[in-house]
């Protein structure tokens, strides 16, 4: 059985301007142990998918569908019965490692809490393990180091305390929103490969939330491409990469600077992201798409199964994305 | 933290002197003295008062009295319009009063519009944030002099429930208008002021992170939102207490509650100039040191400003 | 936010040929959607032509004695339309319409005077201390932060009393007051605004300070300037008002808000309740009515609160 099963997922938000869809139906699971990556631009629904499994949605956001971890509907959870899923089985990294930890408390109750919460440890038992996983995210002096606010620590050693306190509990998913985004390249790297060692030494589950294509490829077994809400195509992440099936992989591909091409212009997609409230009521990429057809504006594609564990949602026939 | 202290010590003690020097100025510089209002008095009777009194030495040697004074024996001088008492025995007389009433409205004002805005917050867009909401807008336009009389209209003249004036040693049932009456505008902005920055904590990035990991949404306030949220309300309090005192002017003469207010009003009808600075004096300490105080407990809290 | 983002983009994009939207007319936008904001202005026109040309509707002016009344206030004195008492009168028989007028004059102005100067004295200074900063700033915050501690409504007692009362020395201890505020919360907003590009390239091409000043800076405050003064005024009317209040205010026959509320609270155990009454409403809802228009301001001003 998956780990993770997310059925039919919509979510909308209630606006002064009437109801913003910002999910309309996305369909995914996961195993346990599996790593998962969901790319897409910003605003395509990628965070709102995981702020829907852990219940984070803002006041005003709405879930339907189903979410399933490990048999247990989540959806429909009491805060009680989330707050006992929450951090013990699934836990989150967010984008932001600046504002993402409380500025005016100490790291070491940050992190204690979470043990003290969950695993009814005592206080300095929980300072203790604590310490100890700083250690293995590999912040220097954390022993010391723990009692400090903060802002005494750099961006990248703030994402580490972050992840150090995801793993805590030991969860069995761990949900990385674009862990990355707010860092310099070269703590990117290093903090990508804390999260292949981390996932690989105690075999955690892993959704990764990024529009950076790079850091996917060495990361990732299987990746989701969203856009204006919904999937538009899944498969293992070499696959993908190799032959993209729908036209928004290729041009989401095409815009990644590459050294190997001769004209030095940046590549883009033409035309806007997609007006969340006014979506188009077939595909939502088809006012933006070079193959776009007459049925591609009247009726949304069916994200079909082809090849092995591979999927689309596109009118145009395969061949023609290139 | 101790050189923190020190450090704004250090600025508030200058700052106290200079008020009490620029009070000083403004009291000899007024026209006329306290004895010009009552009808003429021949000159050599005025003489001998102002040689009493010390008006006819050098400013300096006048300036240098009143400050060391002050400074060194709580001495505001004699009083003019009151004959035989010193501006510091009318203010120990006063000052209790103001400070018993004051003390109790800043209490109410700052516990009950803490605890409202915290609620308003919490259950945003809920008829009782609504209730709040209206509640506090309605409070903001009523200040104390607005409040007083109200108050009095409906609880003394039409329910006869409490008595219209006095203070028999600040009983509570005296003691109830004026708390009220004081308190009402403040504990309206204090709520105002509480549930927008708690609005703002908890939209806050790290209030999601605590969310996340499962702690109990009343442990999410109180041991992550509720610091953060504070701050501002705490630099507020500066502007309350400095409030109480002033408004104890209204409250005196209306409730007859004798607090220094009166004695202020008095004297100033009478230019009394020595009673009014050696209030705005003590009073303008009492801010500094509130001040003081606001900005330790600030530097406590936000671990940004430990020095 | 990137939601927002995206929509506003692609709002842009429908109405094409995009057009320019101006951050002002996106304010005015906002503002207009803001039922509470709009009603508060309409009542603060209503109340603004209220003073200016209530005497015209006035059948007796402030000062006359209807002589009719005078020591049976209670019995006759009540709000009539056929004496031409609309608001009733005073413990001395004079019209309490025209009275009301006149003091809805006296608390507006000194509400706007006190505001205007606040906005002048204290974003001039606000803006130079925050804009030359080090020692300068530091030296100027301080004044602020001394006069600041200083128990205003203690001096502007001794101010009138010692130079008697007048509107002149009404309307400086109120300005002494008014600016030190926003001398503070200008001072902040220019702290962030001089780092920013445009006042760099200002520098960069040699433009002298007091016109990078009054040129890029100063306009660039005028939203934090606007909302803050909008909440000056009630503050500056409760100021009079209290002033007034302790009988230290204008001087009769002229009158105002706080000292026609302190002669109907002194009244009101004999029965005249509409003596406390018509000025307490006139007083309450222009008062509601700023906050409110205020609070619009700011949250169409500052969309970052939504």
């Amino acid at each position: 059985m998956a780990l993770l099963e997310v059925q039919n997922l919509c979510v909308s938000f209630d606006t002064a301007d009437g109801a913003v869809s910002a999910l309309n139906g996305v369909s995914f699971s996961l195993d346990a142990g599996e790593t998962v990556a969901i790319v897409g631009e910003s605003g395509s629904g990628k965070s709102q998918t995981a702020f829907a499994i852990m219940g984070l949605l803002a006041r005003n956001g709405r879930a339907s569908g189903e979410v399933r971890f490990d048999g247990t509907s989540l959806l429909g959870l009491s805060d009680a019965a989330l707050n006992t899923v929450r951090a013990n089985q699934i836990a989150m990294i967010f984008q932001d490692p600046m504002t993402s930890l409380n500025p005016y408390m100490r790291v070491s109750d940050q992190m204690a809490e979470v043990l003290q919460l969950h695993k009814g440890m005592s206080r300095r038992a929980a300072r203790a393990e604590c310490i100890r996983m700083l250690d293995a995210v590999r912040i220097p002096d954390a022993k010391n180091r723990i009692t400090m606010f903060p802002h005494e620590f750099s961006g990248g050693m703030r994402q580490r305390v972050m992840i150090a306190m995801a793993l805590l509990c030991q969860p069995r998913l761990l949900i990385a929103d674009e862990p990355t985004t707010a860092l310099d390249v070269t703590v990117q790297a290093q903090i990508m490969d804390l999260l292949s060692d981390i996932r690989r030494d105690f075999g955690t589950a892993l959704i990764l939330i990024t529009h950076d294509l790079g850091i996917v490829a060495g990361a990732c077994a299987r990746t989701l491409v969203m856009y204006g809400g919904q999937i538009m195509e899944s498969g293992p992440t070499g696959a993908l990469f190799d032959a993209p099936s729908h036209p928004y992989t290729a041009g989401l591909l095409d815009a990644v600077p590459r050294l190997d091409r001769d004209d030095d212009a940046l590549r883009s997609i033409a035309g806007e992201p997609p007006d969340m409230l006014r979506l188009p009521r077939g595909c939502p990429f088809s006012p933006r798409c070079a193959l776009a057809r007459d049925i591609c504006a009247d009726q949304r594609p069916a994200l079909d199964p082809f090849d092995t564990a591979r999927h689309r949602a596109c009118h145009a026939p395969r061949e023609e994305v290139s | 933290m101790t050189s923190f202290i020190l450090r704004r010590l250090a600025v508030a003690i200058p700052t106290i002197l200079a008020l009490i020097v620029i009070s000083f100025i403004l009291m000899y510089s007024a026209p006329g003295t306290p004895f010009t209002t009552e009808r003429a008095l021949p000159p050599e009777v005025m003489a001998n008062l102002e040689a009493k009194y010390g008006l006819d030495q050098p400013f300096l040697v006048q300036l240098w009295r009143y400050v060391s004074g002050v400074v060194f024996a709580f001495d505001f001088g004699p009083s003019f319009l009151y004959k035989d008492r010193s501006v510091a025995d009318i203010i120990r007389q006063g000052f209790p009063v103001t400070l018993t009433y004051g003390f109790w409205s800043f209490v109410v004002a700052a516990v009950v519009g803490i605890t409202l805005g915290v609620l308003a917050a919490i259950y945003h867009n809920s008829w009782l944030d609504y209730l709040a909401v209206g509640v506090t807008v309605g409070a903001q336009v009523l200040p104390n002099f607005v409040m007083a009389p109200i108050l009095v209209l409906v609880f003394t003249l039409w329910l006869g429930w409490l008595p219209g004036g006095g203070w028999q040693g600040g009983a509570w049932p005296y003691l109830v208008m004026p708390v009220i009456a004081l308190s009402t505008s403040y504990m309206a902005s204090i709520a105002r002021l509480t549930r927008s920055s708690m609005l703002e904590t908890l939209n806050a990035n790290f209030i999601r992170t605590a969310r996340a990991k499962g702690l109990p949404m009343r442990r999410v306030v109180i041991r992550h939102a509720l610091k953060p949220a504070l701050l501002p309300v705490i630099s507020y309090l500066g502007p309350t207490f400095v409030g109480m005192i002033t408004g104890s002017v209204v409250i005196d003469i209306y409730f007859s509650t004798g607090g220094i207010g009166m004695f202020l009003v008095n004297a100033a009808f009478n230019r009394d100039y020595s009673i009014i600075m050696g209030i705005t004096i003590l009073t303008g300490v009492l801010t500094i040191l509130f001040n003081l105080a606001v900005d330790v407990i600030y530097a406590w809290i936000d671990p940004k400003i430990r020095l | 936010m990137a939601l927002i983002l995206n929509r506003t983009a692609a709002q842009g994009l429908a109405s094409a040929p995009i057009k320019g939207r101006s951050l002002w007319a996106d304010a005015r936008r906002r503002f207009l959607r803001n039922r509470a904001a709009v009603a508060s202005l309409v009542v603060l026109i209503a109340v603004g032509l209220f003073a200016l040309l209530g005497h015209l509707a006035a059948a007796w002016s402030n000062e006359e004695i209807d002589w009719s009344m005078l020591g049976n206030v209670a019995e006759l004195g009540a709000p009539s339309l056929y004496n031409g008492h609309y608001f009733g009168v005073d413990e001395l028989g004079r019209d309490l319409f025209a009275r009301t007028v006149q003091g809805t004059q006296v608390s507006l102005m000194v509400g706007i005077v006190g505001a205007l100067v606040a906005v002048v004295v204290g974003t001039l200074y606000g803006a130079t201390a925050g804009y030359l900063g080090g020692r300068v700033d530091s030296v100027m915050m301080r004044i602020v932060d001394v006069l600041i501690a200083v128990p205003y409504m203690f001096v502007l007692i001794v101010l009138l009393v010692m130079f008697g009362r007048s509107f002149l020395m009404l309307f400086i201890g109120i300005g002494l007051i008014s600016w030190l505020d926003m001398a503070r919360i200008v001072r902040g907003q220019t702290l962030s605004i001089k780092n920013k590009e445009f006042v760099e390239a200002a520098i960069a091409t040699g433009v002298r300070t007091h016109t990078i000043i009054l040129r890029h800076i100063v306009p660039n405050l005028l939203g934090v300037v606007i909302v803050y003064a909008t909440l000056l005024v009630p503050n500056m009317i409760i100021f009079e008002s209290f002033v007034s209040f302790l009988g230290l205010g204008v001087q009769e026959p002229a009158t105002s808000w706080g000292a026609l509320i302190n002669d109907g609270a002194g009244q009101m155990q004999y029965g005249t309740l509409w003596q406390l009454g018509f000025p307490l409403f006139f007083f309450v809802i222009t008062l509601f009515s700023f906050f409110f228009v205020g609070d619009g301001l700011r949250d169409a001003l500052d969309p970052k609160d939504r």
